[in-house]
């Protein structure tokens, strides 16, 4: 079954925890690219680079206005046009602006998340013209008309089936299992892509503020296509993917290729600073960089600026049991696991909008664990959970039910008394049901759909240290 | 968090035993306050103590949180001050965890310095058991006998926010005749979660199933672990799905609550686990 990204949010989560398939595709992968981050940073001293990243990540986002003012001159030094976007709409207009005024037919993309968060290709595509993902995974979720449903593997909850019939349905592919023949016919396809298009689109993974340069990873490539073979290249970067020099930039290549996939370095890194120059042999005529907000300095105001040190490397959605069960459509929104359970309400107009994705998580600690830049997602989590509650955002009878939990644990004589009752009404009932309890009235019934319920004790631990202070007098 | 090493070894600890163990296991309490006393540890029960707080925490209510906090430092407070006692044990790595790591932030939180700084020193005096026995009392074997297999989940909170993993593992590796065998995804959580059990209770139970999976891949007979709330989860769990292995809390199979043998649970699981069970069906 398909996860509706569009549903509400309990309908996606029964729909992925339906589909067996996406677990096994997700765990697979999740799996692999957990062992290889792990593997990768146990071969360096792992735990200093997270420090080193941390700390420079901390010193850029606090002295972030300074750096983003570089970046914007050095860029424009450069030759670079750049462009503010507060906002979806003013991001949007701006890259369809260059599009239209370079009659840019066709757009030829590499993966971004930040063009997601502006739900770009739609746009693009309102406007008359045609758009293509150029990363594989994004190529075949493109054709299959979904969403991103990973940070670096965009189509990680599908199987090669799946793909195999993605292929044959929107490529007329022949019937075949092999990857290499399915990535070849992509890759015939997008090279014609690459060569027809008027203008390349892509994200940024980091801007290097003291020499205006973008940087951009990838292992297939089509970054470099999309760079400098369109005769125009627009650039949509979020305002926090910033370092202040070139070394910070090995430092964070270094955490991005290890913790995402594993890899020391990604087959590509391409750094365009600024527009072919005179002499050059090839590269763009023009280059956009569209520096974006969208709710990042709002973010930053609301206290979950720690987030924004995040490198996008998707570990933590790797590492997340929740992540493996239910994948990344559930959560609904651009980004998912851990750091979209974040991001994705921190970044809204109001947090309330995703109520449920601060408590899509059992607060486990693996995404922390992982994470290349030390963000303490539990914390954050918990810090939204408790926002919502501020906000009266959480459901009446929780709030009512917490309430008069924290009255009666206030006084031991309620405490006692409550012990007392639970212990009795529970072994009556569990005595009539046969041992464990089955079924619990709401709103425990949540607890009982899935599992058995152990009784109350018939003696509690109190009891017992009464008992035996009373017999030690005696004696 | 900074822990306080002692010059003198501890006499007296206060035990904080925590509500769930105190109504639903108080054998966990038995067990873990037999330990301490076999091994010259004076062992005091503050009968006034009831929650942490933790679940108005965990689901985002910081001012009732802050109520049960304020109750618990209260109780435990003069009798560490007074030096009454010289620290505070408890068989939870959760509970410790709320009173040793979230106390001291919700009263940041709260602008109550006072507080705030009273629960960062009682943190440093706070200890979840198996850390006690281990790494202040210097124990390797508590002495215990048990045959047959055993694997052991490290919870969450014990594992990651108070980093204490070794600990256990030494003592359970210390039980005579325990053969001791690896959980695969060990370190995964068990979907327990508090709140989170009950308001995403699909995806808890999802992540319990895999728990049980590699639990009977272990070929374990026993699950031992240091939180009762993980326990009630898993067993949960294990009983619905009709898998024979249970989990248990360490301080029983330390204090040979077990008997001398691992079994089967004597209440035979159903062949065909018919979930998910919904009230009014």
């Amino acid at each position: 079954m398909q996860v509706d990204i569009h549903a509400p949010y309990k309908d996606r989560v029964q729909q992925a925890l339906g589909d067996p398939n996406l677990r096994v595709a997700v765990s697979k992968a999740t799996d692999r690219m957990s062992n290889a981050r792990r593997a990768s940073m146990d071969a360096i001293e792992g735990q200093q680079l997270r420090s080193q990243v941390r700390k420079m990540k901390e010193h850029v986002l606090s002295n972030w206005p300074d750096y983003l003012e570089q970046l914007e001159s050095n860029l424009t030094r450069n030759g670079c046009t750049v462009h503010w976007a507060e906002g979806v709409e003013d991001a949007q207009a701006i890259v369809k602006d260059v599009a239209l005024q370079n009659s840019a037919n066709l757009v030829v993309k590499s993966k971004s998340m930040a063009t997601e968060e502006i739900h770009l290709n739609h746009a693009l595509e309102e406007a008359g013209l045609r758009v293509v993902e150029t990363d594989l995974g994004e190529y075949i979720i493109q054709l299959a008309d979904e969403p991103p449903s990973h940070i670096v593997a965009p189509v990680i909850h599908k199987r090669l089936e799946e793909i195999a019939e993605v292929f044959q349905d929107k490529l007329d592919m022949p019937p075949t299992r092999e990857p290499t023949k399915m990535t070849s016919l992509a890759r015939a396809k997008l090279r014609q892509e690459f060569f027809a298009a008027g203008m390349g689109v892509s994200g940024c993974n980091f801007a290097i503020a003291e020499t205006g340069t973008i940087c951009i990873v990838t292992n297939e490539g089509n970054g470099r296509m999309v760079s400098s073979m369109p005769r125009v290249y627009v650039v949509v970067m979020g305002i926090e993917k910033l370092v202040p020099t070139v070394e910070d930039a090995y430092l964070q290549l270094q955490a991005l290729c290890r913790s995402a996939t594993g890899q020391q370095l990604t087959v590509y890194c391409s750094m365009t600073s600024g527009p072919r120059q005179e002499g050059d042999v090839d590269g763009p005529e023009q280059v956009h960089v569209v520096l974006l907000d969208n709710g990042r300095s709002r973010m930053l105001a609301r206290g979950y600026g720690e987030a924004l040190l995040c490198i996008r490397c998707g570990a933590c959605l790797n590492a997340c049991p929740v992540y493996q069960e239910i994948g990344g459509h559930a959560y609904g929104g651009t980004y998912n696991g851990p750091i979209g359970a974040v991001t994705s309400p921190a970044l809204a107009p109001e947090i309330a909008q995703f109520k449920e994705l601060p408590h899509a998580t059992s607060l486990c600690g693996a995404c922390r664990e992982a994470c290349p830049v030390k963000i303490d997602l539990p914390r954050l989590l918990l810090d939204l959970r408790s926002d919502l509650v501020q906000q009266g955002a959480s459901p009446k009878p929780e709030a009512w039910g917490i309430k008069s939990y924290a009255s009666l644990m206030s006084s031991r004589r309620m405490y006692e008394n409550l012990g007392k009752m639970a212990s009795i009404g529970s072994n009556l009932y569990a005595g009539m049901s046969g041992g464990n309890i089955k079924l619990l009235p709401p709103p425990l019934n949540g607890w009982t759909a899935y599992r058995d319920f152990a009784p109350f004790a018939p003696k509690s631990f109190r009891d017992w240290w009464r008992d035996r202070k009373k017999l030690r007098r005696q004696a | 968090m900074h822990k306080a090493t002692f010059e003198q070894r501890p006499k007296r600890v206060a035990l904080f035993v925590t509500c769930m163990v105190d109504m639903l296991y108080p054998g966990v309490g038995i067990a873990a306050c037999e330990l301490l006393e076999k091994n010259d540890i004076e062992v005091i029960f503050p009968e006034e103590q009831t929650c942490c707080g933790q679940p108005a925490f965990n689901a985002g209510y910081r001012d009732e949180a802050r109520k049960l906090a304020r109750r618990f430092l209260s109780i435990f407070g003069p009798l560490v001050e007074s030096g009454e006692v010289d620290a505070i044990v408890s068989p939870s790595g959760s509970c410790v965890t709320m009173t040793s790591h979230f106390f001291e932030a919700i009263f940041e939180e709260s602008q109550e310095t006072e507080l705030s700084h009273q629960a960062e020193r009682l943190a440093s005096v706070t200890f979840e058991l198996t850390e006690f026995l281990v790494d202040v009392l210097g124990l390797v074997s508590t002495g215990a006998q048990l045959q047959g297999k055993a694997t052991y989940h490290p919870c969450c909170h014990l594992y990651r926010e108070l980093g204490v993993d070794e600990q256990p593992r030494k003592l359970l590796d210390g039980v005579e005749g325990l053969e001791v065998v690896d959980l695969p995804h060990g370190d995964d959580c068990c979907g327990f979660g508090g709140l989170f059990a009950i308001k995403n209770s699909g995806i808890s139970a999802a992540m319990g199933r895999a728990k049980a999976r590699y639990a009977e891949q272990s070929g374990a007979d026993a699950i031992a672990l240091c939180d009762v709330s993980c326990m009630t989860h898993i067993n949960g769990i294990l009983s619905r799905e009709g898998v024979s292995c249970r989990a248990h809390h360490i301080a029983e199979i330390l204090n040979n609550h077990l008997g001398s043998t691992l079994r089967p649970p004597s209440q035979p699981a159903p062949a065909q686990a018919d979930h998910p069970r919904r009230w009014g069906e």
